[in-house]
């Protein structure tokens, strides 16, 4: 009766580990398919398709957002510090869209070397605070995405 | 310590201790739950750049943390059924799998309605959005393997071995943030590291999660008690204890 219940033990323990092993090797082959965008480096070096339904990442330009008086048209800049790509947009952002912020853009690279968007994606960090916090944390001389690393800021306030 | 154990193996014994737990379980989870919503929905702090719509937080991240552990303790109870057969739990893990895959739908729900303002979608194929919808389908799966035998024996057979299998997307839901460039945001909790946001924001969430596993433990004690009277009706204890009751 004991060695029965080992050797079910086994096989359900080696059943599981090899749905594991098989699940993770068909991750690590797709890796690059789960999380690819373009950086504006990549689009610059031009490995991005023109023409082509792409995804570009990055922050938003400080100062480079220019909205149109009176329709929803939208073009700013997106920026990895290294090169940029400018984007064009109509459609309603995100209320986390602002200077400085990440977005993933989804929309298709034209000729001109600008991004036609579809679509505008802010990425959200961890971070959750009050508004005093953050401020209290802009005083000290940390941006509010030092949080955790910036904990006498956070407690004096 | 495993003499106790034996004994929650029994139908018997283990209905009679559900019983004693579970009203102290139903009156705990009320409680946590009703001061964690209004502390999190009213007093706490508004968040410095979503505003009120980050208190959705203090949903979404019970439910997601619910929806995970109930298919962890499923899988259990399945390995505890496959080695030593113990009735008792198949019964657990066949009453939890409604209440996990409510709670995964709720996290992806709530997810959803926070990125739409947030992130300015309602679903992207992210790895994180797109595992935790496997983990719905899982659950789902599970439930409609065991409704197609006719055996008792044979479901909670099949049952077990999907669940088990299954567990393999728990560590991908996990680490899908970390391993992969993804739309949804890393961990604000682990626990190595401080929490990212001050006490009174946490405070309220950890009430939360907290009250939503205690809901948890109630709801499942309730529904196994139920289960083990139905599937043991047949039984000397279950006719007596109607008997006396009557």
């Amino acid at each position: 009766m004991r060695v029965r219940r080992r050797n079910r033990m086994l096989l359900i323990i080696g059943l599981v580990a090899l749905c594991a092993i098989a699940v993770g090797l068909t991750l690590y082959a797709l890796r690059s398919n789960i999380n690819l965008f373009f950086s504006p480096v990549q689009i610059a070096a031009g490995e991005a398709p023109l023409d082509h339904q792409l995804r570009a990442g990055g922050m938003v330009k400080d100062g480079s957002v220019e909205r149109d008086g009176d329709s929803l048209e939208v073009r700013f800049v997106v920026t990895d510090f290294v090169d940029e790509v400018e984007v064009h947009y109509d459609g309603i952002l995100p209320d986390l869209f602002r200077d400085g912020q990440g977005v993933v853009v989804v929309g298709k690279l034209t000729e001109g070397g600008w991004i036609a968007a579809d679509e505008v994606l802010a990425k959200h960090d961890e971070n959750y605070m009050p508004p005093e916090v953050a401020e209290a944390l802009e005083k000290a001389g940390y941006s509010p995405a030092d949080y955790r690393q910036a904990p006498e800021a956070a407690e004096t306030r | 310590m495993w003499a106790f154990f034996h004994k929650l193996g029994s139908p018997r014994w283990f209905y009679a201790i559900a019983s004693r737990f579970e009203p102290w379980c139903w009156a705990l989870a009320l409680i946590l739950i009703v001061v964690g919503s209004v502390w999190g929905l009213v007093f706490a702090p508004a968040d410095y750049q979503q505003g009120n719509s980050f208190r959705i937080i203090y949903v979404h991240v019970p439910a997601a943390f619910l929806g995970q552990s109930i298919y962890i303790a499923m899988a259990v109870c399945g390995f505890v059924y496959m080695v030593w057969k113990i009735r008792v739990a198949d019964m657990a893990a066949a009453m939890m799998a409604p209440l996990g895959a409510v709670m995964t739908f709720m996290a992806l729900l709530s997810g959803s309605v926070w990125g739409k303002p947030t992130w300015g979608t309602w679903w992207q194929w992210d790895a994180r959005l797109t595992s935790m919808l496997i983990l719905l389908f899982l659950y789902i799966g599970v439930m409609v393997l065991r409704a197609t035998f006719y055996r008792l024996e044979s479901a909670a057979r099949a049952a077990a071995i999907l669940t088990m299998v299954g567990v393999v997307n728990i560590p991908i839901i996990k680490y899908s943030v970390e391993w992969w460039n993804t739309l949804h945001q890393p961990a604000s909790f682990t626990i190595t590291e401080r929490p990212a946001m001050p006490v009174e924001m946490w405070l309220p969430l950890l009430i939360m999660v907290v009250g939503f596993y205690a809901f948890f433990a109630a709801f499942t004690l309730t529904r196994v008690r139920s289960e083990i009277l139905r599937r043991e009706q047949s039984k000397r204890w279950v006719q007596d204890m109607f008997r006396e009751k009557c």
